[in-house]
């Protein structure tokens, strides 16, 4: 018996990175997974985004996990292609029990450098993007009538401050406060919400140029291992990143029953970054 | 393959309610256990004692699930005693990895109305107590290259409950205690976390304690709805918490530390 058996996931990003591995974590554990991801660049955005293929592959490892998967491209600046897919996915998987508000992306500059853009493209994606997803899923989650549980991804950077990413750290304060009141205004359909908090973690969004080169402004073309000190001195705990799977197994826990008393927590996936 | 599988716990208060809980469950995931609780009465308390029967019924269904457990009569507040149980109890498992300070008692009344004596009761055990579990607990985890200490405090901890000051000092300080020994102890490997429950249906919540709560609710009505819960639940199960200490003792979360994390239904946020 899986820790969420018989449960679906709705997963935003869910092509590569944490979003695919939240979907296997919980498809592990019993869930059906109904998977969306823009699968396409935002201009801003200083690394390649996930593709097509990306979200193919998320799709065949949930199959061979023996779990239903129902993915859409869908780009969560778009209230109503993610309205439709969340439709489309609880009408064919029947119910909806779990959200992960995941999608997420990044891009760097001092506060007063960035551009219109740049800062327009983050807001919209990193916090507008998640109150879609919350949106798009409550009337589902309400109308199931056994409650329900909602993840969103925040960040350390959603409860301190850092420089060169005045945009991110915004966004991700407000999903914070997103978080607290959609808690409040849902708990009395014992609908839960918590926000889950990651320092760095191990993929695409990070593993690229433009953010070892925000790690080590000091040097030209910083590698992996110059960034990683970095990286490093960022933990309490003596390591340089964490998993996907960490993030993924806090979600898990939140997801489950096992939570079923817990809403309303910030909680840090972050090697103690915040006691710093 | 359990969720803590060949890890050993150590746990204070372990003879009935939240601590019994917290034994069986991490045993139901492959834990093996050493148990302490004072199994004695305690001036002032308004529900009855621990007994050393009810320490030998948490042997008992730890055993039941074929895991060995040690369990000793001791006080928190008795480092002699404690450490002889912790060293022991390691001797005789091997190693130590999880740490769950649970022993708590609770006093209620009016602010005007607590004695010196509870006052040091609670700040002894509730406060005190637990700081002696992390300080002679720390070595042993440090030798196992890691680990995780979980620190019950309570919403309690968070917020200012009415009628309960002595116990809601103790346990804003045990959260003093947890960020402390999470930055000192981060370098080891070694994870501190708090969990902060609303109202959990043990002993603990039988007998004078509700009346004593309920008389100061009667005297000062407006501050009442500070105990009720945002989902909509009266009281939380003991495995509720066991659930949230089986994530932070367990690898899934060997990255979270220095975490208060909630198990209250909402009651600090409502």
């Amino acid at each position: 018996m899986g820790r969420v058996e018989g449960k679906v996931a709705f997963i935003t990003g869910a092509a590569r990175g944490q979003g695919r591995s939240h979907a296997l974590r919980l498809a592990e554990e019993g869930a059906d997974i109904i998977a969306v991801d823009l699968c396409g660049q935002v201009d801003s955005v200083p690394y390649p985004m996930s593709t097509p293929d990306d979200l193919a592959e998320t799709v065949k490892a949930v199959e061979a996990l023996d779990r239903r998967i129902v993915a859409m491209q869908a780009d969560v600046r778009d209230y109503a292609a993610l309205k439709r897919a969340v439709d489309e996915g609880v009408a064919q998987l029947g119910r909806l029990d779990i959200v992960s508000a995941n999608a997420g992306i990044s891009s760097v500059g001092r506060a007063d450098e960035l551009s219109e853009q740049t800062w327009r493209d983050m807001i919209d994606t990193n916090l507008t993007g998640v109150w879609h997803t919350a949106k798009a899923a409550i009337p589902a989650l309400k109308s199931g009538g056994a409650g329900g549980s909602m993840v969103l991804t925040s960040s350390a950077a959603g409860l301190m401050a850092m420089e060169n990413i005045g945009h991110y750290v915004s966004a991700k304060h407000g999903v914070i406060g997103l978080m607290r009141t959609l808690a409040l205004e849902l708990a009395p359909h014992s609908i839960r919400v918590n926000a889950i908090c990651p320092t760095t973690v191990d993929t695409p969004m990070i593993q690229n140029d433009a953010t070892y080169r925000l790690f080590r402004p000091d040097l030209d073309n910083p590698t992996v291992d110059d960034a990683a000190e970095s990286f490093l001195t960022l933990n309490a705990l003596p390591i340089r990143w964490v998993e996907a799977r960490d993030i993924s197994n806090a979600l898990l826990f939140l997801a489950s029953d096992e939570a079923r008393y817990i809403t309303g927590v910030a909680l840090p996936v972050d090697a103690g970054t915040l006691i710093k | 393959m359990g969720r803590v599988q060949h890890k050993v716990a150590f746990i204070t208060g372990a003879a009935r309610g939240q601590g019994r809980s917290h034994a069986v469950r991490l045993a139901q995931e492959g834990a093996d256990i050493i148990a302490v609780d004072i199994c004695g009465p305690i001036p002032g308390l308004q529900y009855p004692a621990a007994t050393p029967e009810d320490l030998a019924q948490t042997v008992k269904e730890v055993e039941a699930l074929d895991r060995r457990i040690i369990a000793a009569k001791v006080d928190v507040r008795d480092r002699d005693a404690m450490k002889q149980a912790i060293d022991a109890g390691v001797a005789e498992l091997g190693h130590l990895d999880i740490v769950v300070a649970n022993a708590g008692i609770c006093i209620g009344g009016e602010l005007a109305d607590i004695t010196p004596e509870v006052w040091n009761e609670t700040i002894g055990i509730n406060l005190t107590g637990v700081w002696n579990t992390v300080q002679l607990t720390a070595p042993h985890l440090i030798a196992a290259g890691g680990g995780s200490m979980i620190l019950t405090s309570s919403a309690a901890g968070l917020k200012g409950l009415p009628f309960l000051s002595p116990y809601v000092a103790a346990k804003h300080g045990v959260v003093g205690i947890m960020r402390a020994a999470a930055s000192e102890l981060a370098e080891y490997n070694i994870r501190v976390n708090t969990v902060h429950p609303t109202g959990v249906d043990t002993p603990m919540g039988a007998g004078d304690l509700n009346n004593a709560l309920g008389a100061g609710i009667q005297n000062h009505p407006r501050i009442a709805p500070m105990f009720s819960n945002l989902l909509p639940v009266e009281i939380t199960a003991p495995v509720d918490i066991s659930n949230a200490v089986l994530f932070l003792a367990s690898d899934e979360a060997r990255y979270v530390t220095s975490l208060a994390m909630t198990v209250d239904a909402g009651n600090t946020r409502f």
